[in-house]
């Protein structure tokens, strides 16, 4: 009996729950889509075709009706959210968004890093961190803390300074004042001069590498280069690879190359059959006789005096870099140097030599 | 202010310049409201109302511009450079276009989507004699009808328009503070706008009854022209940079109930070290010590 009766119980709290919810629930034969953190619900039900057809207040309210439904589904999530009760317990209660998920476009394209200045490159070359500088500083004459530049500086006002030596070795007719202010305009000057030529190898650097991302910028954001080379491509874009094509009257005669960018030629399935056949006859001559082909005296000989000029340029440069930092730069441009020079000398020999010279670095 | 050849000689110009420069974390898009050459009333009143649900993210210009942004965009993109403002609505009227409007946004100052939608019905704010929420509140948004999946336009039209309305991203959000819905219908090749005012009622549980109140303007569009993006500027333009990425925090892992797990890298133990349980009873009684020890008793045995 009394099992009977707690489930009646327990039946009654759910239809008395279930009642409660029946204000908030909303039918949907296909699910919503929400994101929250832009406050967006998208509903992917048809909407009932017949009954908005006809103008008049019947739309308007099933439109309405519509909208409160997806608009109740949307705040019963938006309430599910972790919420807590801002600026103490009396505040207002605040729910945590989570980031927005739909993909929108930027306003304007990522910032690019720039590129560091000279002097950034030399400080991170030699090690050179930068100070942090106090912002006041000591004025003995005025025996209080002045500021290190600007207003009230420490120095004194530059404006007023009433004396200017003459310092040794210098002509005394000279104006001194004038040369002060000469010297003034000149550092302004050579400042802001290597503050363009910052801006323009940033500049530079950064079309260099953005041009093969979007192939052509909008008109006004184009650079030299890139339309060269956007003309070339369009010019062998015709049917005969560019050959017809009628240059412009300053454009200068470009010399034609046969392969059209491609560095490796093949020869044709179907052609000389007798250069074919001595060509290998000639292979299994050479691999089967005993000579070798490569010769190892010449190939080491070669290298231990590559190896010695290497090492004398090195030596040279070595006295006057200074610093860790030098040292180990100079050290990679040593080995570049060797590879490369290695490359070089198996290009130099014939196409039999497939070990080369002790194993340095190959395309 | 990086790539700046003139160096500001102000602060204030600085800070000008600073909220110019392409950033990591965007600022809010501004709109910009434009008049054609030949607006008429609707299309007038239909840019206030805009206005006014945009505040204060909206510039409105009050002079009429003569130019016709599918034709010709640098006149669109010279306002957007000068106003900064990445999305704009140019309104206009002729007799082959009647009540025109055409939405569209920016990319790095260039046109990237344009679609031009004529209205066909239009309520204004001031028409419907209701309350109104107060300006700047951030809109809810809802999307109704497949067409908005199914069709390429007006999967990018819903874009544009999330884009528009969607106001300043932000983490808190006050829940009482939810009072503005806009809701977008799209169904028979219209698209019905239409504004709420949401009245939070008492239900039985913790979730709110919403009842909903015609506020504001509620506009009957119909799409004309378009003009979008080609896919790889489209792309270019959504591209993130990695820095925004979520950092991912490692050795903690999820599982399909939610359970969080993590993972502790320990070094060996040495298992004879291990404190275990102390159980009294087992303990050693120092008579068993010494016979453990092998004879050596606390007590001197005397030897005669």
């Amino acid at each position: 009996m009394a099992a009977v009766r707690v489930e009646e119980v327990l039946a009654a709290a759910e239809e008395q729950e279930a009642e409660k919810r029946r204000s908030v629930t909303v039918e949907k034969e296909l699910e919503l889509e929400f994101d929250l953190g832009n406050l967006l619900a998208v509903d992917r039900n048809p909407p009932p075709a017949a009954g908005l057809r006809g103008a008049g207040p019947r739309r308007e309210a099933l439109l309405r009706a519509l909208a409160r439904d997806n608009a109740q589904l949307l705040v019963a999530r938006l309430w599910e959210l972790p919420a807590e009760r801002a600026g103490g317990a009396g505040g207002p209660l605040v729910a945590r968004l989570p980031e927005p998920a739909f993909r929108l476009p930027r306003e304007k394209p990522p910032p690019r890093p720039r590129p560091p200045t000279r002097w950034e490159q030399f400080a991170r070359l030699k090690g050179i961190r930068r100070r942090k500088r106090t912002s006041l500083v000591w004025d003995e004459q005025a025996k209080e803390w002045r500021r290190r530049w600007g207003y009230r500086r420490a120095g004194g006002d530059p404006s007023r300074a009433w004396l200017a030596e003459v310092p040794e070795g210098a002509d005394p007719q000279e104006d001194q004042f004038a040369r002060l202010r000469r010297e003034k305009r000149e550092r302004v000057a050579r400042n802001e001069l290597n503050r363009l030529r910052n801006l323009a190898r940033a500049h530079r650097a950064g079309t260099g590498t953005a041009a093969p991302a979007a192939p052509l910028h909008p008109t006004g954001h184009q650079s030299r280069e890139e339309l060269g080379h956007v003309a070339r491509v369009a010019r062998v874009s015709t049917a005969s690879l560019g050959r017809f094509q009628p240059r412009l009257p300053k454009e200068p005669a470009e010399p034609p190359s046969r392969s059209g960018g491609r560095k490796r030629r093949f020869e044709p399935l179907l052609g000389n059959l007798a250069a074919e056949r001595s060509r290998q006859l000639e292979l299994l001559r050479d691999m089967g006789s005993k000579r070798p082909v490569l010769d190892i005296t010449r190939a080491v000989n070669k290298q231990l005096r590559q190896e010695e000029a290497e090492a004398t340029a090195a030596k040279g440069k070595k006295q006057s870099q200074r610093g860790k930092r030098g040292r180990r730069q100079q050290r990679a441009g040593r080995s570049a140097k060797k590879s490369g020079a290695r490359r070089q000398q198996q290009q130099q020999r014939p196409v039999g030599s497939g070990t080369g010279s002790g194993g340095g670095k190959r395309k | 202010l990086i790539y700046c050849y003139r160096k500001p000689k102000t602060k204030r110009a600085k800070r000008f310049l600073e909220k110019r420069e392409p950033k990591l974390k965007e600022n809010t898009k501004n709109a910009m409201l434009i008049k054609g050459g030949n607006a008429n009333l609707t299309v007038t009143e239909v840019l206030k109302d805009i206005y006014a649900v945009k505040k204060p993210f909206a510039v409105l210009y009050k002079k009429k511009n003569i130019t016709r942004p599918f034709e010709d965009q640098t006149s669109l993109e010279f306002f957007s450079k000068k106003s900064d403002c990445s999305l704009f609505l140019f309104g206009s009227h002729n007799k082959k276009r009647p009540n025109n409007l055409i939405i569209g946004r920016m990319f790095d100052y260039h046109v990237l989507d344009m679609i031009e939608l004529g209205i066909e019905k239009f309520v204004s704010l001031k028409d419907v004699k209701n309350s109104k929420c107060p300006e700047g509140t951030k809109p809810m948004l809802i999307f109704a009808g497949d067409m908005f999946e199914v069709n390429e336009e007006y999967r990018r039209l819903k874009s544009l328009l999330i884009d528009f309305f969607r106001g300043p991203s932000v983490p808190n959000i006050r829940l009482a503070g939810l009072e503005y819905v806009l809701h977008f219908t799209a169904v028979d090749g219209k698209i019905y706008m239409r504004s709420y005012k949401v009245l939070l009622k008492k239900s039985g549980c913790k979730i709110p009854r919403i009842e909903l109140e015609e506020m504001g303007p509620s506009l009957d569009l119909v799409m004309r022209r378009t003009h979008l993006a080609s896919d790889d500027l489209y792309k270019l333009s959504l591209k993130q940079p990695k820095a925004l990425k979520p950092k991912k925090k490692k050795n903690i892992s999820h599982d399909v109930f939610g359970t969080t797990y993590g993972r502790i890298h320990m070094q060996k133990q040495d298992l004879s070290k291990l404190q275990t349980r102390k159980m009294k009873g087992l303990k050693k009684r120092p008579a068993e010590k010494s016979t453990e020890d092998g004879g050596v008793s606390p007590k001197k045995s005397k030897s005669a």
